[in-house]
């Protein structure tokens, strides 16, 4: 029980904020500022990795604690983690977004009583599209999304924006927003009861 | 070449050495429970559907029609039909009853180690003893039991179903909110839980009491945070050291299964990332069939505490 609390660490558009929330709790993130290849920083409590997967690591127990962000969490609404704390950056929205001009995916609702949506999100988008009662056939891809609408693959994408740049530079435009979403700081279900104080000590230190 | 013949999603074959390992831990619970005077039932795996929504439990996963139409269902936990056992077949005989169990359940769950769609709990019901005796009675045999096993390390959290409703009621909260605030909580969003009560019309006081409770866990010190925590008192009053000093108070501790109506609780063990199991007092379910009896129980997943020990093995 001695180990000092492991922290699932997301790489990517949270990583640099993150590490200066770190250094606010006193952990030294040196190493990991200088090391972008080591992944596992025992010494310091620290483990690095794809924001999609700390929620499977923090669920397991593999880590006790987790940043990530609530797209992330509203994708994998499953995991059992406690969401303890909104850490108010990583603003980014959830879109639903086409090429520009007449809206394509009115038009195949309206004529072929489908609109195909690419996405990263399958279970975000198949949620938003039964809640707005509209057919939509989901098409899984992994990386690139703003590619499907150019090339015919999709009527629309669902996806995380931050400024819209990306989506304006490939000519699309923001339909509609399902949601806005930032870091959120996550626990383990256990390590929240037995390593209460210390995962309350994290908690106020952020707020 | 192997001819491949898939098994159920979430079902999976035993081979004899884990046999051997799991039949030493429910040994070890069943000898327990025997010797605290549970006696052994065994049940139907399938119920009437009818029997099971009776009971507003967890929803059954699995459903066949028999040759007269009637629905059935897997079980999805032991105490319902416990309950339908205790009210239908001891209707004449004068509480306490005291049954045990090691059986298979049935859920919709996402299967991962530890936790099979059908998966074995071994637990206990106690039908006829009301708080706060009955409670600090099953406390105390689940101690004894996962003692029994060897298992080290295990602390027991202790809260109640009833606790953040009255809360709710005594701020004077909606009632349609209530929901909402009831969902987030048992979904483990306090982030949610926090944006729903600042959106709501509340005094500092009552939100910063709301806000607060959920993350309120520890000794005894955390009941002083709350009006009517006289039940949980009680209850820790008459633990006997060695139980009192596993148990963990959570004020925030809830259960997913809707007819707990008191006192909650569940085990956790650092060596696994989920709870080992857990239980609390349904004191409106057995009237849900005819005999109006208080009630208190515990379960615990035989695999879950398996791969605990092991765990707790590997660290030493």
């Amino acid at each position: 029980m001695s180990r000092p609390l492991r922290i699932a660490v997301p790489r990517g558009a949270l990583f640099g904020e993150t590490l200066d929330l770190l250094d606010r709790l006193g952990i030294d993130t040196g190493e990991v500022r200088s090391n972008d290849r080591r992944l596992l920083f025992a010494e310091v409590g620290v483990v690095t990795m794809r924001p999609s997967d700390v929620p499977t690591y923090v669920e397991a127990g593999a880590a006790d604690l987790g940043i990530t962000g609530k797209d992330v969490l509203t994708e994998q609404a499953e995991r059992d983690v406690y969401e303890l704390l909104d850490l108010a950056y990583g603003d980014c929205r959830m879109v639903l977004a086409t090429i520009e001009g007449p809206d394509p995916s009115t038009e195949a609702l309206r004529r072929l009583g489908v609109m195909r949506v690419a996405t990263k999100y399958p279970r975000t988008a198949t949620a938003f599209f039964e809640v707005t009662g509209r057919q939509a056939e989901i098409v899984e891809v992994k990386g690139s999304v703003e590619l499907a609408p150019l090339t015919g693959l999709a009527d629309a994408i669902v996806d995380l924006t931050a400024t819209g740049t990306t989506l304006r530079e490939n000519g699309l435009t923001i339909r509609e927003e399902l949601f806005s979403s930032t870091a959120r700081l996550i626990a383990n279900p256990v390590a929240h009861k037995l390593r209460a104080e210390e995962v309350d000590a994290v908690v106020a230190a952020l707020r | 070449m192997t001819t491949i013949h898939p098994l159920p999603s979430g079902t999976r074959d035993v081979l004899p050495d884990e046999m051997r390992e799991l039949r030493s831990v429910t040994a070890a619970l069943l000898g327990t429970f025997e010797r605290e005077g549970y006696g052994e039932v065994s049940t139907p795996a399938l119920e009437h559907q009818e029997v099971l929504e009776r009971a507003g439990g967890a929803q059954p996963a699995y459903r066949v029609m028999d040759e007269h139409g009637q629905v059935l269902a897997l079980r999805p936990d032991m105490t319902v039909p416990i309950a339908r056992l205790a009210a239908t077949r001891y209707a004449d005989i004068d509480p306490p009853l005291r049954f045990c169990y090691l059986a298979h359940v049935y859920r919709g769950v996402r299967p991962h180690r530890g936790q099979m769609r059908e998966f074995l709990q071994a637990g206990v019901e106690l039908v006829g003893a009301p708080s706060p005796e009955g409670t600090a009675e099953v406390l105390r045999v689940l101690c004894a039991a996962l003692d029994a096993t060897g298992l080290r390390d295990y602390r027991v959290g202790l809260g109640s179903a009833a606790l953040y409703p009255a809360l709710l009621e005594t701020h004077g909260v909606p009632l349609e909110a209530r929901a909402v605030l009831l969902g987030a909580l048992v979904a483990r969003d306090f982030v949610g839980l926090e944006r729903e009560l600042r959106a709501l019309d509340l005094s500092s006081e009552a939100r910063a009491a709301l806000i607060t409770a959920p993350s309120a866990r520890g000794g005894l010190e955390v009941l002083d945070l709350l009006p009517a925590t006289e039940g949980l008192r009680a209850v820790h009053a008459l633990l006997t050291p060695q139980v009192a000093d596993r148990v963990l108070l959570d004020l925030g501790l809830t259960r997913d299964l809707s007819y707990y109506t008191g006192a909650v609780f569940e085990v956790y063990d650092p060596a696994l990332g989920e709870p080992l199991g857990g239980g609390g007092r349904y004191d409106d379910l057995l009237g849900r069939f005819g005999r109006p009896l208080p009630a208190v129980g515990f379960a615990l997943g035989v695999d879950k505490l398996h791969i605990a020990l092991t765990g707790e093995e590997e660290r030493t």
